[in-house]
């Protein structure tokens, strides 16, 4: 299943990536095959089949609401590549 | 104007959605309630809490919802610095639950029912910071202390019509929410955010038009004042043969008006999928039915309950349910004791209690009088060692000392008298001290009787017993 160029540059923009002409030309034929094994999935009749959103077969995996802090946040903290006190900081955001 | 509302209203759990952090991170030293798990760090697994969901579950019920059977959490994917992994973990194509209906009063004393088409479950955001104090930085702060904090998104159908609609489906909302104890629905702390939806339908028209979000309102007052002028920019435009654009607009409470959010208008593609992470969640019925008896009273049936069983003014149902803390108030002082002391505890709580308390800036959960002395007030009153005045002063006495009222109405001689030996001795004094009113008592003039009472009181200092003067002035003039 085709998929054209500017799909392929959208798909890299969501996700922050970016590509070079070649880069778009070999992910544009990756993507492509990808497709093409999924309409092979679907041609599959699931009429019957529930959907799968999990292959664990577990449900309800829940933990009480119990505190259990983490012990040292300042370890978090420093691994940000810039921080004000306790802050992190990052280049400005406007909304 | 046609109007849906998105309510965010973050679940009062001890711990974070999917983390054991606290969940108390407002007003916290920044990022001091942080773990590897909502920071996003790589290798992470997010565990579900169960608390989170049964308040979920609670509110679904109480908003008359159908609980799915199985709903599942998903990622909404999008790059902000306010979002550590990337992802949000909310719900998508099957949240927990759908199909409800809040039963609203609106201010002409109507009722309608808001549908609401759905809720789900879902983490918050960190905080980002652009400014200290009134400093503009010129860089952004972030804090995750309220990154994961579990919300529940809580989305009406299009059934509201007017900004009052919108005001008293809100109110009645975060009553409901409040007594359940789903949250405390603080919204300057952000525990309760709403977006609204608007656009206008022509009159006699069945077909909405396009809708505008209208971000950041985040008071009742805000919601108000942004769709009174969404309403009016929407209907200038039409007006004037423009066409209404499909954007998120921002609500600007210092300016009064709704802004184009630019950043915004690149449509969102947030490429929803299952969160592989976590199973899917079924809602056990043994579980719901187990919550579901375990709701408290909601507002609407104490209202009525109050009127009914203690004969109190609708007035009075009402503003002693208007508020969790004013209900439990009302609850204690009444635990225990007959139902003839709901009356006057409920107007000294209504007028002295609220008006004082008002007047200090006081919260109910301040106040000097504790339930307890408030409901031995009553019973002063009730047994007649005090006039109802005498009841004010005692209070306004208590609300100072914290003394007890028992001791006050002895401290402030208080004490009526009962005696009626006395109680005559005052009231043939008065008669003799006043023979024109004496007289147009005898000859059947009844509002006479007026005069000598206030003599008897003067007498005796206030002290006598209202009710023992009355018949005894009847008595003397028989
Ligand atoms: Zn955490």
């Amino acid at each position: 299943m085709a998929i054209d160029e500017n799909e392929v540059r959208k798909i890299a923009k969501l996700a922050r990536l970016k590509l070079s002409p070649e880069e778009v030309r070999l992910y544009q034929g990756q993507l492509g095959k990808i497709l093409d094994s999924m309409v092979e999935l679907g041609r599959l009749d699931t009429s019957k089949v529930m959907p799968t959103t999990s292959v664990l077969g577990l449900s309800n995996v829940m933990r009480e609401d119990e505190p259990k802090p983490f012990a040292d946040p300042e370890k978090i903290l420093a691994n940000a590549p810039e921080r004000e006190g306790h802050y992190f900081k990052v280049r400005k955001v406007i909304e | 104007m046609v109007v849906g509302l998105e309510v965010h209203c973050q679940l009062g759990t001890r711990t974070k959605l999917f983390c054991g952090c606290a969940n108390d991170g407002f007003g916290m030293t920044a990022n001091s309630r942080i773990c590897p798990v909502c920071t996003g760090q790589p290798g992470v697994l997010p565990v579900l809490n169960k608390r989170a969901v049964e308040l979920a579950f609670q509110a679904a019920l109480a908003l008359d919802c159908k609980l799915a059977a199985t709903s599942i959490f998903a990622r909404k994917n999008y790059f902000y610095p306010d979002l550590p992994k990337a992802y949000q973990i909310s719900q998508y194509e099957e949240p927990f639950s759908q199909h409800g209906g809040l039963d609203t009063k609106l201010p002409d004393g109507s009722r309608k029912r808001v549908r609401i088409h759905r809720i789900h479950l879902e983490e918050d955001a960190g905080k980002l910071l652009h400014e200290i104090g009134s400093e503009e930085l010129d860089y952004s702060l972030v804090d995750f202390n309220r990154s994961s904090v579990p919300l529940i998104e809580i989305v009406t159908e299009p059934d509201i019509r007017s900004s009052d609609e919108a005001y008293a489906y809100l109110t009645a909302l975060k009553e409901v929410l409040q007594f359940v104890g789903v949250s405390r629905c603080d919204m300057e702390k952000g525990e309760m955010r709403c977006d609204a939806n608007v656009s206008v339908m022509l009159a006699g028209s069945t077909k909405f038009g396009t809708r505008a979000e209208i971000k950041n309102v985040n008071s009742f007052k805000n919601v108000k004042d942004a769709l009174e002028y969404e309403y009016r920019r929407q209907i200038e435009i039409i007006e004037s043969g423009g066409t209404i654009k499909q954007e998120t607009r921002l609500w600007d409470a210092v300016n009064m008006r709704t802004e184009s959010m630019r950043s915004k208008e690149e449509a969102h593609d947030y490429r929803y999928f299952p969160d592989p992470d976590l199973v899917p969640l079924h809602a056990d019925p043994v579980w719901v039915a187990k919550l579901k008896a375990a709701l408290p009273e909601l507002p609407e049936a104490r209202r009525l309950r109050l009127a009914s069983t203690f004969a109190l003014s609708a007035y009075d149902a009402e503003v002693l349910t208007s508020e969790k803390t004013l209900s439990a108030y009302f609850d204690e002082a009444m635990s225990g004791r007959p139902k003839e002391f709901a009356k006057p505890l409920a107007n000294l709580i209504t007028t002295e209690l609220l008006g004082r308390l008002n007047k200090e800036g006081k919260s109910i959960a301040e106040s000097p009088v504790t339930p307890k002395m408030m409901a031995s007030l009553v019973e002063l009153t009730l047994n007649n060692t005090i006039s109802s005045k005498g009841a004010k002063e005692v209070f306004a006495k208590a609300f100072e000392t914290r003394e007890d009222p028992k001791v006050l109405v002895e401290k402030l001689g208080l004490s009526q008298v009962l005696d009626e030996g006395q109680v005559k001795g005052w009231v043939s004094e008065a008669l003799a001290a006043n023979p024109q009113a004496a007289a147009d008592l005898k000859s059947g003039k009844e509002a006479a009787a007026g005069r000598i009472v206030g003599a008897v009181m003067k007498l005796s200092k206030g002290k006598a017993n209202p009710a023992l003067v009355n018949k005894l002035i009847k008595e003397a003039v028989k």
